[in-house]
C-alpha cells in the first residue's frame, strides 16, 4: 500500500476525493464554508483530470434537483453544501430519499441564520436528520475523506440505496490545513468499483417511471421499505469500515471507543471537539481518572443497541449538541442517546451540554467543567439541571 | 376499494423501492372511473355517431369508437368530467348523478 502524505485543508481533501471518485454528475451552488470544494473540483474539470459533468445551477434546490435527476438517470452523483443552502434543499432532502437514490453530499457544518452567521455549528445536519440521509460525521480532514469514499461504496449497496451526507465542521475542519494521508488515485478506483445502476432512466429499452402518486394505499410501504434501508446500512456500514480498513489502515465502525472501555466519565460527542475533549480525557487519565469519549460517526442510521453497550459501565455521561432543538428536552445527540440508554436495565444519568453554536470557540478549559460536573454527577446519581448551556455569557 | 383490488396489494417487502413503477403503461389497471360523481349517458337519438366531438375532447380516452362509430363510455376510466357533454354539438349527453 502507497501513500502520500500532503498537508491539505479539509475542503481540498473532499474534492480531491471528489476527484479519485470520478462522479458522473455534480450539480452545485457555492455556499461559505464549502464553496471551496466546489471551487476545486470544478478545477479539475477545467483541467481534465475527471470525466465529470458539471452543473452551475441557479440555487442549491436546483442543485439538489439535477441531483436527484441525474442519479435517476442512471449516474454516480455527487455535490455539496453547508447551512442556509442545505436548508434550501430541504424539500429535495426528502425526494432524493424517498426515490432511493444513492447521491453523496459533502456537508461542510455551518451555523443556520438567523442571525448571519457563517461558522461551525450542527444545526443545518441535525435539522436534516429525519430526511432519510445515512450521516456520517468526522472529526477531521483525514476523517471527512475517508467518509466520502466509504459513502459511495455504502449509498450503492442494492440493499441500502440511500443517500449519504458526510459532515465535517466549518472552518474548523474545512479551511485547517492538516497533516493527513491521500490514497493513491488506483486504490481508490478500486475500492469503489463501477457504478452499478439501478433501473436508470436511460435505459429507453425497459421504461420505469420514478416518483409517481403514492396515497394513502401504499405510501406507508414506501417509507417502511426506506424505515427498513436504513437497518440493512448498519451491517454494511461495518463491513465497509472494516474493508477500507484491511486495506488502508484504518478502520471505522458507528463509533469510535477513545479509552471507553473502564471509563466511568464519558463525553458522547461528533466533530472536531472530539479532538479536544481527547486531549482532556489524556490529561485527567494522568491524574489516574477514569475518563473516555464515545464519538458517534454514524448518527443515522443511529446505533441505538451498540451504543447503549458501550455507555453500559458508565458511572455519568455528558452528551455535547453543538446544536439545539428549540423547546425539546436537550439537543438531537441527547435526545437520542438518552433513549438508546433508557432501555438499559440501570442507565446511567446522562446530562446534555449545548455549546459552540455559531462557532463559538469551546476549549480545554470548558471540557474540564464538563468532567468537574461529571465528577459529582457520578457521586450523586443525579442533576439538578439536565439540559445545560455552556460556552455562552450569562 | 373492491376487496379484490385489496387482496392483490402487495406488502413493502415485495414491492418496488422508491415507489418505482416497473411495467410501462399500467396506469390503464388504475380504476379512475372509481372517482365519477356524474356519469354520461348517450341520448340514443340525438347521437348521429359519427361527428365524434367527444371523442376528440375526453382527457381520459374513454370514448370507445369502432369502426368509426361511437360505441360507448369506458365506465372504468371515465371520471365523470362532462367535457364530453359540454362539446357534444347535438347536446346527446347527459350527466347523470351516479347513484349508491
Ligand atoms: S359528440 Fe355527441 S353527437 Fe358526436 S359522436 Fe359524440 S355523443 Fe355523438
Ligand atoms: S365525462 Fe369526461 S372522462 Fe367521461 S367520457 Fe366524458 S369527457 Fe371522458
Amino acid at each position: 500500500m502507497s501513500t502520500n502524505t500532503v498537508a491539505m485543508t479539509g475542503n481540498i481533501a473532499m474534492a480531491n476525493a471528489m476527484r479519485q471518485i470520478n462522479p458522473d454528475v455534480c450539480p452545485a451552488y457555492p455556499i461559505t464554508p464549502s464553496t471551496e470544494v466546489m471551487q476545486q473540483f470544478a478545477s479539475f474539470v477545467a483541467d481534465g483530470e475527471v470525466n465529470t459533468e458539471m452543473v452551475a445551477v441557479e440555487s442549491e434546490h436546483s442543485a439538489m434537483s439535477a441531483c436527484i435527476g441525474a442519479s435517476a438517470a442512471g449516474g454516480r452523483v455527487m455535490t455539496a453544501t453547508s447551512a442556509n443552502g442545505l436548508a434550501l434543499m430541504w424539500e429535495m432532502l426528502y425526494i432524493a430519499a424517498g426515490n432511493r437514490l444513492p447521491i453523496i453530499m459533502t456537508t461542510v457544518n455551518r451555523a443556520l441564520a438567523a442571525p448571519i452567521n457563517i461558522h461551525c455549528d450542527h444545526s443545518d445536519a441535525m435539522g436534516a436528520r429525519d430526511s432519510g440521509w445515512i450521516q456520517l460525521w468526522s472529526e477531521n480532514a483525514q476523517e471527512a475523506y475517508d467518509n466520502l469514499i466509504q459513502a459511495v461504496r455504502i449509498s450503492e449497496v442494492r440493499e441500502v440505496r440511500l443517500p449519504v451526507m458526510v459532515c465535517l465542521d466549518g472552518f474548523i475542519i474545512s479551511h485547517s490545513i492538516e497533516r493527513m494521508e491521500l490514497l493513491d488515485d488506483i486504490q481508490v478506483r478500486n475500492f469503489i468499483g463501477p457504478f452499478k445502476q439501478h433501473y436508470p432512466l436511460l435505459d429507453v429499452d425497459n421504461p420505469v417511471t420514478y416518483g409517481p402518486l403514492d396515497l394513502q394505499d401504499y405510501y406507508i410501504e414506501h417509507k417502511r421499505q426506506q424505515a427498513e434501508a436504513m437497518q440493512l446500512a448498519k451491517p454494511v456500514i461495518l463491513e465497509i469500515g472494516r474493508e477500507f480498513g484491511k486495506n488502508f489502515g484504518r478502520s471505522y465502525g458507528f463509533f469510535e471507543e477513545y479509552k471507553l472501555k473502564d471509563a466511568e466519565l464519558v463525553v458522547v460527542a461528533l466533530g472536531s471537539s472530539v479532538g479536544t475533549v481527547k486531549t482532556v480525557v489524556d490529561n485527567l487519565r494522568q491524574q489516574g481518572i477514569a475518563a473516555g469519549v464515545l464519538k458517534l460517526r454514524s448518527f443515522r442510521p443511529f446505533p441505538a443497541k451498540e451504543l447503549s453497550q458501550a455507555l453500559k459501565s458508565a458511572k455519568a455521561i455528558a452528551v455535547l449538541d453543538r446544536s439545539d432543538s428549540f423547546g425539546a428536552y436537550g439537543g438531537p445527540l441527547f435526545s437520542e442517546v438518552r433513549s438508546a440508554l433508557f432501555s438499559l436495565e440501570a442507565a446511567p444519568p446522562t446530562v446534555d451540554y449545548i455549546y459552540g453554536l455559531g462557532g463559538r470557540d469551546f476549549g480545554l478549559a470548558d471540557v474540564n467543567r464538563i468532567f468537574d460536573d461529571l465528577q459529582i454527577l457520578a457521586k450523586t446519581g443525579k442533576a439538578d439541571q439536565e439540559v445545560n448551556y455552556i460556552t455562552v455569557r450569562e | 376499494m373492491s376487496n379484490k383490488i385489496a387482496d392483490k396489494k402487495k406488502g413493502w417487502r415485495e414491492l418496488p423501492i422508491g415507489g418505482m413503477i416497473l411495467d410501462a403503461g399500467n396506469s390503464v389497471e388504475y380504476d379512475t372511473g372509481a372517482w365519477r360523481t356524474y356519469c354520461p349517458v348517450l341520448d340514443t337519438e340525438k347521437c348521429n355517431r359519427v361527428c365524434l366531438q367527444c371523442w376528440i375532447c375526453c382527457p381520459d380516452s374513454s370514448i370507445i369508437v369502432k369502426d368509426g362509430k361511437f360505441e360507448g363510455f369506458d365506465l372504468m376510466h371515465c371520471k365523470g368530467c362532462g367535457i364530453c357533454a359540454h362539446e357534444c354539438p347535438a347536446k346527446a349527453i347527459n350527466m347523470v348523478e351516479e347513484k349508491k
